[in-house]
């Protein structure tokens, strides 16, 4: 089996699947390779969490299903497979404009600076339903009206002739989220949509991103740091690291049943799940430099149960259920069993109470 | 708390009000706080953006001035104008950590500088042996090399640059240090390194935190009481267990209930409460601030108090 291969009840109705993605960046004249050959398949109609720390590569990653890497990045090899095209051969602007914001949106994590502040919300609604829809700008306006309606904003009628600068953070988040769905995309990409929100902001975003996804039958992504977060949203979620995708599997199997050493490391450094008054578990050192080729897993420096062999051979994906696998030797029969940290015994442990 | 009375109070803030000149008036950030922290303590300070958490911590640190009310520091007002003296004490006893390591660093000098600037303010910085030894020792308590005091702080991750930020208050052998959210601007991985360093550097130095955060998550995990505060005011302060056990005031059960928690079966559980101000019915009597049981203080008028007595069973 081969990372990111899902059950066949899934793939049957997979909407985007990627395989073996690599993503180089040219910085003065050295390459870079921020994605490592990354595989995923997406289910229509579900939400997938893809987390990890800044420089995993999460967003770089997502960026490339609507053609948005950087200049100096290119898609090296691999494949993403969307509506019978592969978007990874895409060359020309025309070809991802069919895509990008049509069939495919993102919600970016400031809303502060995705809007432009020099128009109003209604106008730079009603642009995206022109350009992509087609309408005449009255008609347009009548759309963007009814999408703020629907979002959340109180009193669109006068709200949509406003500038960004007259609303507040959550609202101007919802305002993103309007303009995304402007042309009812098939996939929403939330790249950590509530990060520069207060908590109480945060929950209402999120309740509002999973109604819309009731109404409209999108499937989500959220790219996000926050396991809190994820915890709320995700049917599935894929562990990053180091531009790869280490594990994968549905919120429970990886909340309840993690088994890559990193998802160990990552759910056993959370002060939630610390003891007060003892240190918490924290992952010493550094994500490997990905200027230079990595040899084995590339968790393995941090890792103090690291195997010989994490050293020299890269890990597969082992199957540890039809929905769930992790790419770490550990799984390997021949290994030597390896207990998890405390933390996570005592998650699975609550866990089967709450079951039985 | 009922050892208060006995335990030493390091710090009081009394009616704090600290207001902002705006366009046409004022603008009052916060609304006459008043709290004590105990030597020895982590207090925290939590609330949303806005609410004035960040503010009261400055006033502390005298970045911004006080408009009414009083801060003693062992006793002694640190507010308005005082002796040179004391002024001198409290810049080296009472220190801040920022929230953002990549900005609150000076980019044109090196760590050397950086961590004993406030070595050169007290005039402690005469003898360069001293200092450079001063230097090495404080990069060495946050787990940095010390030769790390020639580099820049560019070449630094995030964690190791709030290390750096921890290093510079670390050397003025400060007793109260006001942490304004030292760790929401880290990587998750990176969060647990600086919030033990912080537990360490206290058990070995008895030191005193005021944390300032919104992630109520971590304020849990690190501090003994809390105190919540919205809009200027602090509406509920208790002991942080009995907060999260026993949440009366309102707003405290919404920001509270907000919280995500990394465990999918209570998340679809959970039920998020929101708070509304106007579910308070001040009309006939004001709310003031009353302790409901033992070290557990709210914001509330007489109905209400007798309320969240039956709530705890008082």
């Amino acid at each position: 089996m081969s990372a990111g291969d899902c059950p066949a009840a899934l793939a049957s109705r997979a909407i985007l699947s990627v395989r073996d993605l690599v993503v180089k960046f040219n910085l003065r004249g050295r390459v870079l390779t921020a994605i490592r050959g990354a595989s995923l398949e997406l289910a229509e109609g579900e939400t997938l969490a893809i987390v990890g720390e800044s420089g995993s590569g999460k967003s770089v990653f997502t960026k490339s299903f609507i053609g948005m890497e950087d200049q100096n990045g290119w898609i090296d090899s691999g494949s993403i497979g969307f509506e019978g095209e592969d978007l990874a051969k895409f060359r020309r602007e025309e070809d991802w404009l069919r895509i990008r914001g049509r069939k495919i949106s993102m919600v970016f994590q400031d809303p502060m600076t995705a809007l432009n502040p020099l128009r109003s919300v209604g106008r730079q609604i009603a642009e995206v339903i022109e350009l992509h829809q087609g309408l005449p700008p009255g008609m347009a306006e009548r759309s963007a009206i009814e999408l703020l309606a629907r979002v959340g904003i109180p009193d669109p009628e006068t709200r949509h002739r406003q500038y960004p600068h007259e609303f507040s953070g959550g609202m101007r988040q919802r305002v993103v989220i309007a303009i995304a769905m402007a042309c009812k995309p098939r996939i929403l990409i939330c790249d950590e949509p509530t990060t520069a929100l207060d908590v109480t902001i945060q929950a209402q975003i999120l309740g509002l991103i999973k109604a819309l996804q009731k109404d409209f039958g999108f499937t989500t992504v959220y790219i996000t740091h926050d396991l809190g977060v994820v915890a709320n949203v995700a049917d599935r979620v894929a562990v990053m690291y180091a531009g790869k995708i280490v594990e994968c599997g549905t919120a429970e199997e990886v909340f309840y049943d993690p088994r890559h050493p990193y998802t160990w490391a990552l759910l056993s450094s959370l002060p939630q799940l610390g003891i007060k008054g003892r240190p918490l578990y924290s992952i010493s050192g550094t994500p490997p430099n990905l200027f230079n080729e990595v040899v084995g897993d590339a968790f393995a420096p941090r890792n103090p149960q690291a195997l010989k062999i994490d050293f020299v051979h890269e890990p597969p994906a082992f199957e540890v259920s039809p929905t769930h696998w992790a790419a770490t030797w550990l799984l390997d029969p021949r290994s030597p069993p390896v207990e998890p940290p405390a933390a996570i015994k005592a998650m699975r442990a609550k866990y089967e109470r709450s079951l039985s | 708390m009922s050892q208060g009375s006995t335990r030493e109070k390091l710090l009081e803030v009394k009616a704090l009000r600290v207001d902002f000149k705006v366009k046409g008036g004022y603008f009052t950030a916060v609304k006459g706080v008043s709290f004590d922290v105990y030597k020895g303590e982590t207090f925290g300070l939590v609330g949303e953006s806005g609410s004035g958490k960040t503010t009261i911590g400055r006033a502390i640190v005298r970045i911004n001035d006080a408009s009414a009310g009083e801060i003693l520091f062992k006793g002694r007002k640190i507010n308005g104008k005082i002796s040179k003296e004391l002024d001198r004490e409290v810049v080296q006893k009472i220190q801040m950590i920022f929230q953002d390591p990549m900005a609150s660093l000076n980019e044109r000098a090196k760590v050397d500088y950086i961590v004993s600037e406030g070595l050169y303010s007290i005039g402690r910085a005469r003898d360069e042996a001293g200092r450079l030894e001063a230097v090495q020792k404080a990069l060495l308590d946050v787990g940095l090399l010390p030769e790390f005091a020639s580099r820049f702080p560019h070449e630094f991750s995030g964690g190791q640059r709030q290390r750096i930020g921890i290093a510079r208050s670390l050397i003025m052998r400060p007793e109260l240090v006001v942490a304004d959210e030292p760790i929401s601007a880290l990587d998750v991985s990176i969060r647990a390194q600086v919030l033990n360093l912080l537990s360490e550097l206290q058990r070995e130095r008895g030191l005193t935190y005021l944390f300032i955060a919104h992630d109520l998550s971590v304020v849990r995990f690190i501090t003994d009481r809390i105190a919540v505060i919205h809009l200027g005011e602090i509406v509920e302060l208790a002991l942080t267990e009995e907060l999260f056990a026993h949440p009366l005031h309102p707003y405290t059960k919404a920001l509270l209930s907000a919280i995500p928690v990394p465990d999918p079966i209570a998340e679809r559980r959970k039920c998020i409460q929101v708070y509304d101000p106007a579910c308070h019915d001040y009309a006939t009597e004001g709310p003031s601030w009353r302790e409901v049981s033992s070290g557990h203080f709210v914001l509330a008028n007489s109905a209400e108090e007798k309320g969240y007595r039956a709530e705890l069973g008082l």
